[in-house]
């Protein structure tokens, strides 16, 4: 039997993960070994120091091109720019989920275990401290997230699949208020995912089969083989591809996106919004890139049907809404099948619009959250939309940083969503995908409505008597909004240098 | 003297305004009102020094300025003005102060804030100069979409009656429009170079196969029909208008809609000319019936605001046959109706307002009579009125004749029927004019006693520019034409079109 030899492991390239993965392991610890009241400033400071030290990895990584640990994660431009992009997005979710002086002991349930409407229950309504625990479990998740971008095999991306849903699932079930909504979503989105999971494990058995390994490269060269069985190639793809596109909430795998944004905590929201599109769309960009780029010509009008449906569904279905959340989760349907345009462009102005796109809608959809946390009254958030008429009164200036949202999400100009939108539309006309434009274009006409409509509420409605207050944000929801809305105006009026920094990323290593 | 930065400063000095006026506190609403028609006053400075600038006899575009923006799609801050978009550019900066001291107690009544208004009317005047000014495809994209922000909410919430539908609406239409162009805008990038640059692109996007320019072309041309508005897209500018402040409305429909006639001239006709001559039958029909249709509406209209709106729809289909004919009567014609259109429309928007503020309705019904106690006022609507309908010695009548015989020497039957047209003005106007101002006085009118009240100073001040210009261009329009001239009938080469017989010398000059 030959000796086993270990493959060379670059740490200093992995290390944004292995910091995330290190801290979010002490942050257990942490809850094990210190008093509860000091619980949620250690594990808030530690989760921060984390995400710097990993970003300062990731700038240090700039120029690493390589594969590495025996070709089971790749850094290259895609991963290390999409890193960062998380770590960023993850950075300012973060300070929404830390935020305590907007709701008594933040927004999380103190222990998620105790039967809802129980007497116990009650009396940690009140006023006991939210579970800390929520702060590794993100750590956990961006870091599965953060290899998940970089997963150069199957096998890899498979595990980095579960690492960051597993905690997503849980952290979907805390929500302080409304918990049975809150663990309704989190049961389904945990039923829901495990399907697509099984999928996706399915679809690696069948490729696995096709070409006789997990790794990218060797399916790559495989896919060029034509003494190679098709059925196994194709079954394999498709199963592949329903698991990721469920991550990405793309029609006909979206359903389960309204109830889950909806009943979920919504710094969780906002994170997922954020980060899970960024996440799965980048494992999306490198398996049709590196591994299937050779049967293009078979998966892009399917998928591309699969774009223009989320975009209809998207946009139609946000025209019926009556809650603020639910609203703003169709709009991210809408917004993954814009992204989508960009995939299926497949040449390098694609992946340079996708990856500008999201990190564009990340912002703005951060912003967006942010704001929805903070309009409140006794019962917790107030999400009803016609409880939101009339703010623009009241308080005028986060309703306009919401109208500056909308009209983000909306694509008008001087916005980061007209420029994004431009970004993968005009990459899409590139690639030969003019149709998906067309629809895109439609989508765009349908989804300015609601956008609207929720403008009209809260500028030009009287104020009801039921509109409820705009409570005054801590320090770090501050800090969010501000980031976020910055970022949407900065990257409409000036996006070169992000352009030209997703530009520079633009290929991968094979 | 061409080296100065006109357009970019012209451009940003509004836009300055605009924050500076917003930042005064609710309390000082006078001092916000003082500083914005300042501002203004300044803004037509800057534009009066820039046409004096303007060499008619030079390039086609001059004041030409640009700064990098966003290298990876060449998308640059390029600004560069030809004769038409120098017209427009004189029409903004001289309606802009004309419709704020028109404002000035629009806001008083109401709990809204002053200084928001007037910043809102100042960010529109940004938005407006850099359309015009923009020559840069992207740019161009950017200053049409935005404009609809500040519009939006000048309706929505300093509107009256069915503001918040007549916003709505209005938002929604120009927007699928504009999305329809950014289809079209992306691919004009995509087939013609990857740039945005005009000036490349003038040559650049002749390189397209036949098929495509067409629906490029149509992509433009439904954001412009929209913007404009051409029957059969016109059903928001009734709305719009009739929800508007006067003030507004006066600048939505004399300047804002020249954006529409503009961007055919400027897009649609330059870059497609293939395409356009292919359109051409239809764009021409589409304006006569909107002549005609507008008109007989604007006859039935008892709405003041909306049978103005609707004056203008028919005005629009005037404006499209005279661009849609290809001569270069027609085509001076038109650009010039566009500015005699803007001052006539803007004028008889503001005097309707002072009539609709004292009386505080809309409904000619509630008029009748109103020239017994308001004399001056009813002479200056009567005036207002004989301008829409393009009475000989106003300046209106030059471009409508210049529109019609332009017309007729290549098409008889619509330059014809458009005539009729002008029946129908002499109706919807007389007729407006004899239920509001003539005949026995409503009694209802008694009840208001602000109806008493004849034309204040400020309000004299207001619309004398107007109709002094209106006079002025109405005997002497060479000044204009002299600017307009060259610019159309480059344009007009650019279609590859020539004028029939009597104006061949039109030509030769061309030509040289």
């Amino acid at each position: 039997m030959p000796d086993l030899q270990l493959p060379a492991i670059d740490y200093s390239a992995l290390a944004p993960m292995l910091i995330l993965f290190g801290a979010a392991c002490a942050g257990v610890l942490v809850e094990a070994l210190t008093p509860r009241q000091s619980r949620h400033r250690i594990q808030l400071g530690l989760s921060f120091l984390a995400l710097i030290a990993a970003f300062v990895m990731v700038l240090v990584n700039y120029d690493t091109r390589k594969i590495t640990i025996g070709g089971a994660v790749a850094v290259d431009g895609p991963a290390l720019f999409l890193q960062g992009s998380l770590l960023v997005l993850g950075a300012v979710s973060l300070m929404l989920i830390g935020e305590r002086s907007i709701e008594k002991g933040g927004a999380f349930v103190s222990q998620a275990a105790v039967t809802v409407g129980s007497e116990r229950d009650l009396r940690q309504a009140g006023d006991q401290p939210g579970a800390t625990e929520v702060y590794p479990l993100t750590l956990f998740a961006l870091g599965g997230m953060l290899l998940f971008v970089s997963a150069n095999d199957l096998l890899t991306m498979f595990v980095a699949l579960e690492v960051f849903s597993l905690p997503l699932y849980l952290l979907c079930a805390l929500a302080r208020r409304r918990r049975l909504l809150s663990q309704e979503a989190a049961l389904k989105y945990f039923l829901l995912g495990s399907y697509a999971s099984a999928f996706f494990l399915f679809g690696i058995a069948l490729i696995y089969g096709f070409s006789g390994s997990i790794s990218l490269n060797a399916v790559h060269a495989a896919v060029a083989d034509p003494q190679r069985s098709q059925v196994l190639l194709y079954g394999g793809l498709a199963l592949i591809a329903i698991g990721l596109l469920f991550k990405s909430a793309l029609a006909p795998f979206h359903v389960w996106t309204p109830d889950v944004y909806q009943g979920a905590p919504t710094p969780i929201t906002a994170l997922m919004a954020a980060c899970t599109k960024v996440a799965a769309f980048g494992a999306l960009l490198r398996i049709l890139y590196v591994a299937f780029e050779g049967v293009r010509w078979d998966f892009q009008p399917v998928l591309g049907a699969v774009a223009v449906l989320t975009m209809l569904v998207g946009g139609i279905l946000a025209v019926t809404q009556t809650d603020m959340k639910r609203l703003l989760a169709y709009s991210s349907i809408a917004n993954a099948g814009y992204v989508m345009v960009g995939v299926l462009a497949l040449n390098s102005d694609g992946l340079s619009g996708t990856m500008f796109y999201l990190v564009a809608y990340g912002f703005s959809v951060l912003a967006a959250f942010g704001i929805v946390t903070l309009v409140r009254d006794a019962d917790g958030e107030a999400t009803h939309l016609s409880r939101w008429a009339g703010l623009g009164r009241k308080s005028p200036l986060f309703a306009g940083a919401f109208t500056f949202v909308m009209l983000a999400f909306a694509g008008i100009p001087l916005t980061s969503g007209f420029t994004a939108k431009f970004a993968v539309f005009g990459a899409a006309v590139e690639g030969g995908q003019t149709w998906l434009v067309i629809f895109g274009v439609i989508s765009s006409m349908l989804i300015a409505f609601p956008y609207l409509r929720v403008v009209v509420l809260m500028w030009l409605s009287q104020p009801g008597e039921s509109t409820p207050t705009v409570s005054i944000p801590g320090f770090m929801t501050s800090a969010a909004l501000t980031i976020g809305v910055v970022a949407t105006l900065a990257l409409g009026v000036v996006p070169a240098p992000l352009i030209d920094l997703t530009r520079d990323a633009s290929t991968f290593v094979r | 003297m061409n080296d100065f930065p006109f357009l970019g400063i012209l451009t940003l000095l509004p836009l300055v305004g605009a924050v500076v006026v917003a930042a005064i506190p609710k309390r000082r609403s006078e001092l916000a009102k003082i500083v914005a028609f300042v501002w203004s006053l300044v803004v037509l400075a800057l534009t009066i020094v820039m046409w004096v600038a303007f060499k008619t006899g030079g390039a086609r575009f001059q004041f030409h300025e640009s700064y990098a923006w966003i290298p990876s799609w060449d998308a640059r801050f390029t600004f560069a003005a030809d004769g038409i978009a120098l017209v427009m550019l004189m029409l903004i900066a001289i309606l802009m102060p004309v419709v704020i001291l028109a404002s000035w107690h629009d806001v008083d009544q109401s709990k809204r804030s002053a200084p928001t208004y007037f910043a809102l009317l100042l960010a529109f005047e940004f938005t407006m100069i850099g359309v015009f000014a923009a020559a840069d495809v992207f740019l161009f994209y950017v200053f049409f979409e935005v404009m609809l922000i500040p519009m939006y909410f000048i309706i929505g919430s300093f509107g009256g009656q069915r503001r918040q539908y007549a916003a709505v609406k209005f938002f929604l239409y120009s927007l699928v429009g504009g999305l329809f162009m950014l289809a079209s805008v992306i691919g004009l990038w995509a087939l013609a170079g990857h740039t945005f640059d005009f000036a490349h692109l003038m040559d650049s996007a002749q390189a397209i196969n036949q098929g495509t320019a067409r629906w490029l072309f149509l992509g433009f041309f439904v954001a412009f029909a929209i913007k404009a508005p051409f029957f059969p897209f016109h059903t928001w500018l009734p709305d719009a208008g009739g929800a508007a402040p006067a003030g507004a409305a006066a600048l939505l429909v004399g300047v804002m809609d020249k954006v529409g006639t503009f961007g055919i001239l400027r897009y649609c006709l330059v870059l497609f000319p293939e395409a356009s001559r292919w359109f051409a039958p239809a764009a021409l029909v589409l304006g006569v019936i909107g002549i005609l249709y507008a008109a007989l509406l604007a006859v039935g209209q008892n709405d003041l605001k909306r049978l103005v709106s609707y004056t203008s729809i028919a005005h629009f289909g005037f404006i499209a046959i005279g661009i849609f004919a290809f001569t270069s009567q027609a085509g001076t014609g038109s650009v010039l109706y566009m500015v005699n259109h803007g001052l006539a429309t803007g004028l008889l928007f503001i005097v309707v307002g002072m009539f609709v503020a004292r009386r505080g309705s809309n409904l000619v019904s509630d008029f009748g009579g109103a020239g017994k106690t308001m004399p001056v006022m009813a002479g200056i609507l009567f005036f207002a009125g004989l301008a829409s309908l393009a009475l000989p010695g106003t300046a209106p009548f030059i471009s409508e004749f210049l529109v019609l015989i332009g017309t007729f020497t290549v098409h008889k039957v619509y330059a014809v029927i458009a005539t009729a047209g002008i029946i129908l003005a002499a109706a919807y106007v007389l007729w407006m004019f004899q239920r509001t101002t003539q005949g026995t006085v409503n009694p209802a009118l008694e009840a208001v006693p602000a109806m008493k009240k004849d034309i204040t100073l400020r309000e004299k001040v207001v619309v004398a520019p107007l109709i002094l210009l209106l006079l002025l261009l109405g005997f002497y329009p060479k000044p204009v034409t002299d600017v307009i001239n060259p610019a159309v009938q480059a344009t007009m080469q650019d279609v590859g079109t020539t004028d029939p017989g009597p104006t061949a010398v039109a030509n030769g000059r061309a030509a040289r």
